[in-house]
């Protein structure tokens, strides 16, 4: 046990070793990673009385300076050896080691996802004018500014960022990130099994010369989370579509649930399908399909099974490898019975009829593979004959979709909230109804793959918006 | 093996096989016996009171007592003949719901207290003054011991009611947010008191005292010390009370306690121990063992978790081994009490199902 690092709380900053602890280990070998500090949800509660003068302190620092700390933290997160807790150091490979040995991400998602924090903060001054419109940042040290010729003030809504975490992908945490510049403290409750990243943003930034009292950190149990999303003023929450539907009428939680990402291939497009198949390709296994953003059906006006079969003959190439291996894309389950519960639910809506896995026939096994002490659910790609197959919409953490054919009128109606869509079509009137559409949240006009994100656009949501209140002020002339 | 000295522990098993032969002889003989066990002796083919010599005896003798008998039983049922025509009261057993337990009693609460009080340090509860009691009252023993606790070491008590019986059918029917107005309700009545009258001394559950300090400092407020049970106290959460809800300034007692047994003592300086509090019954007047769940006759090794198993042993309540809800950590006797402890005492079967603690 002495050899294992030891993850603490971060209050405000400040390293705090709880008495209640727990062990994290490597998935594959179960060689333990961490021993990380639980708070109780008494700490959260009684820290967050103290929010107010937290956040006095990180909107001292002007809001250049933030963001130029942000730029240097992309660095120092990409390359330094980071303190963990008391002593322990973590160095990137360290890191990246032991965020797959959790979350069974290879490797090089593992980097590939490091890249897209790293990113968020080096792009800072990109993303901020994303989510204020252009507007002079400035606006964030007195509240007041200009914009387009019209005066403009905001307070801040919040006094800090919750954000109650998942462990399925580290790229998740590029969301909160830009609430620092912003000026708002985050409560972070990490995912059980992904203390890493937030921990190493946090160092980061801190090592960059934002305030600690910008950072805490929770790892904590149900109940501490049910205090992050009731006592923060405002909070992101991940989740599946239970938890989703349960806090979505709460103006002041962002809720994360699935994506529902899907791909459009209009009328027009019909008979080019074969150019596109790289798009389809990256839509759904970028990240090992851990993401919201990866597409999860795709919608077809003809050639359905034809873009099916082509579409699996590549997908079944992507099988698990070491998770060392610089070309693995699949992603292991560091829980099984996740893979086992998601083969099951798969193998039911296939028994229904109606649909075919089409990727069945053309890879060596099974769907579930136990490799090296892993589990892996090998890439799948379903055609549906129908929309209302259960399969048709169905989102899972790995490389699936469905493929089905709907006529072009009907593709509007039937996408449902959809986090991204990408639509593959030239026709103008299609293109219209697209942008008028309220379910897409991001549309992707041409061949431009679901997952690919661009930050000078707000991204799943405007945490500028979410943060900080439009106010009016009149003031006397000569005041 | 611990520090106790062996002749310590003998000579603490002694005392109670001795208490054992008296107490069966007063509730099994025809004098002063309760209807219960003497019907139960007319029911068996051995003797009680030639066959139990000691506790050992006992566990060998007696399967584990039906709960049940206590919802169920008249109380005359359960007067000693010893007792016969002393009023009693009625005490009720914590917060389930359905009809509840209920004990009858006469003088065993002031005999459990006042030992009790010997242990309170006289810094941390001074003598004379004010205490507040912020918990279950109603139709709970706990209210009168803590009231005759106060009185015993000179002192008065005031009151604020919680009916952990509402909380429960709250949180379990997803009422949580009246369940937080509920226990505001509770904390805002305990606010006023401490505002307009000089208290000195606490009573409470330890939600309640954290949600109390979450308003108030509360050694500011001219509290000099706590005395908590109730619920289960995971060594973070002790910790957390004592460094920063009452900002080690306050003198923190921690209990575990019910309407069967009385009150179990913590063994001195749990910071020491990593803030895991291990309790010690009130031996000989009751007895804890914690027992595997597959086979209550035996007990698990020190130092591993199992079910907990009271016996009762007083002139005015003779209950063996009674299986309760919670499991606990056995642990090794300590100079204090030298006979086994129980700790990090949680519901039984937690892992199993859900239950419901809520605030109490």
């Amino acid at each position: 046990m002495a050899d294992v690092p030891h993850f603490p709380v971060l209050r405000a900053g400040k390293e705090y070793e709880s008495l209640d602890t727990v062990e994290l280990v490597n998935h594959r070998d179960g060689t333990p990673l961490a021993r990380v500090s639980q708070a109780n949800a008494g700490i959260i509660r009684r820290d967050l009385k103290k929010a107010a003068k937290n956040a006095a302190v990180l909107r001292e620092v002007p809001v250049r300076e933030l963001i130029e700390r942000c730029q240097t933290a992309a660095r120092i997160f990409l390359e330094d050896e980071l303190i963990v807790g008391g002593e322990a150091t973590q160095t990137p490979e360290q890191y990246v080691a032991a965020l797959s040995g959790t979350s069974g991400l290879p490797h090089a998602l593992c980097r590939a996802n490091m890249q897209k924090n790293a990113l968020v903060m080096r792009e800072m001054p990109t993303i901020l004018a994303g989510l204020m419109r252009g507007m002079d940042p400035t606006v964030l040290d007195d509240g007041q500014g200009e914009h387009g010729g019209v005066p403009v003030w905001y307070a801040p809504a919040a006094d800090t960022l919750g954000a109650v975490l998942p462990s399925n992908s580290p790229g998740v945490h590029s969301l909160w990130i830009p609430s620092i510049a912003l000026k708002v403290p985050v409560v972070l409750k990490p995912g059980r099994e992904e203390p890493w990243t937030p921990m190493r943003i946090a160092r980061a930034l801190m090592a960059a010369g934002i305030p600690g009292e910008a950072f805490s950190l929770y790892p904590t149990d149900h109940e501490g989370a049910g205090v992050v999303l009731s006592e923060c003023d405002r909070a992101l929450l991940f989740g599946d579509a239970r938890i989703a539907e349960k806090y979505a009428g709460d103006p002041s939680i962002e809720v994360h649930g699935p994506g529902y990402s899907k791909i459009l291939l209009g009328a027009d497009q019909a008979a080019h399908w074969r150019d596109h198949l790289d798009v389809l390709y990256d839509s759904v296994a970028a990240n090992g399909g851990r993401s919201c953003i990866n597409a999860s059906a795709i919608y077809v006006t003809a050639h359905a099974r034809e873009i099916a079969e082509s579409l699996a003959e590549r997908l079944v190439a992507l099988a698990p490898r070491a998770p060392d291996d610089p070309a693995a894309g699949l992603a292991a389950f560091a829980n099984p019975a996740f893979a086992e519960a998601m083969d099951a639910a798969i193998e039911n809506g296939l028994a229904k009829g109606g649909a075919v896995d089409v990727t069945a026939a053309r890879r060596a096994g099974p769907r579930r593979i136990e490799r090296d002490g892993a589990t892996y659910l090998a890439p799948t790609l379903v055609h549906c004959e129908t929309l209302e197959h259960p399969l048709a919409n169905t989102e899972y953490m790995f490389p699936f979709a469905s493929v089905v054919e709907v006529p072009q009128e009907r593709m509007l109606e039937a996408i449902g909230p959809s986090l991204v869509v990408t639509a593959i079509t030239k026709d103008e009137r299609f293109v219209e109804a697209l942008l008028a559409s309220s379910s897409i949240h991001r549309l992707n006009l041409g061949p431009v793959p679901t997952s690919k994100v661009e930050w000078n656009q707000p991204h799943e949501g405007n945490l500028f918006e979410f943060l900080w209140a439009r106010r009016a002020l009149q003031r006397a002339s000569a005041w | 093996m611990s520090a106790v000295q062996e002749e310590r522990l003998t000579e603490a098993r002694d005392r109670l096989d001795a208490h054992v032969r008296e107490i069966v002889r007063h509730h099994f003989s025809t004098e002063t016996g309760t209807p219960v066990w003497l019907e139960y002796a007319a029911s068996v083919d051995w003797d009680p009171l030639e066959a139990i010599q000691g506790f050992d005896d006992l566990v060998a003798r007696f399967d584990n007592f039906d709960g049940e008998r206590l919802r169920q039983d008249a109380h005359e049922l359960w007067i000693p003949r010893a007792f016969a025509g002393r009023p009693f009261t009625i005490f009720e057993t914590g917060g389930s719901t359905g009809m509840p337990k209920q004990r009858i009693g006469w003088d065993d609460y002031k005999h459990d207290y006042e030992e009790f009080s010997d242990r309170l340090s006289d810094e941390h509860f001074p003598r004379g003054g004010y205490w507040l009691m912020i918990g279950p009252t109603g139709p709970r023993r706990l209210r009168l011991a803590i009231e005759h606790l106060a009185n015993h070491r000179g002192s008065s008590c005031y009151f604020v009611d919680l009916d952990p019986r509402w909380v429960k059918k709250l949180i379990s029917s997803g009422q949580g947010e009246q369940a937080k107005a509920y226990m505001k309700h509770v904390v805002d009545q305990a606010l006023i008191i401490l505002k307009h009258r000089k208290v000195g001394a606490l009573f409470t559950t330890p939600r309640i005292l954290e949600a109390l300090g979450d308003e108030i400092s509360i050694p500011d407020a001219g509290i000099k010390g706590v005395f908590c049970g109730g619920t289960e106290m995971s060594p973070q959460t002790v910790r957390f009370l004592c460094e920063e809800i009452l900002e080690n300034r306050v003198g923190f007692v921690p209990t575990y306690g019910n309407t069967l047994m009385g009150l179990a003592c913590h063994k001195p300086d749990f910071a020491a121990d990593d803030y895991s509090v291990t309790y010690y019954a009130p031996q000989p007047r009751a007895v804890l063992r914690v027992t595997e769940p597959d086979d209550a006759r035996r007990l698990v090794r020190h130092g591993t978790w199992g079910r907990v198993e009271l016996t009762t042993l007083t002139k005015e309540l003779f209950l063996p081994r009674f299986l309760e809800r919670d499991a606990a950590k056995r642990c090794e006797p300590c100079p204090e009490y030298p006979w086994d402890g129980v700790a990090e005492v949680k519901p039984y079967g937690a892992n199993e199902e859900k239950i419901v603690e809520g605030v109490y």
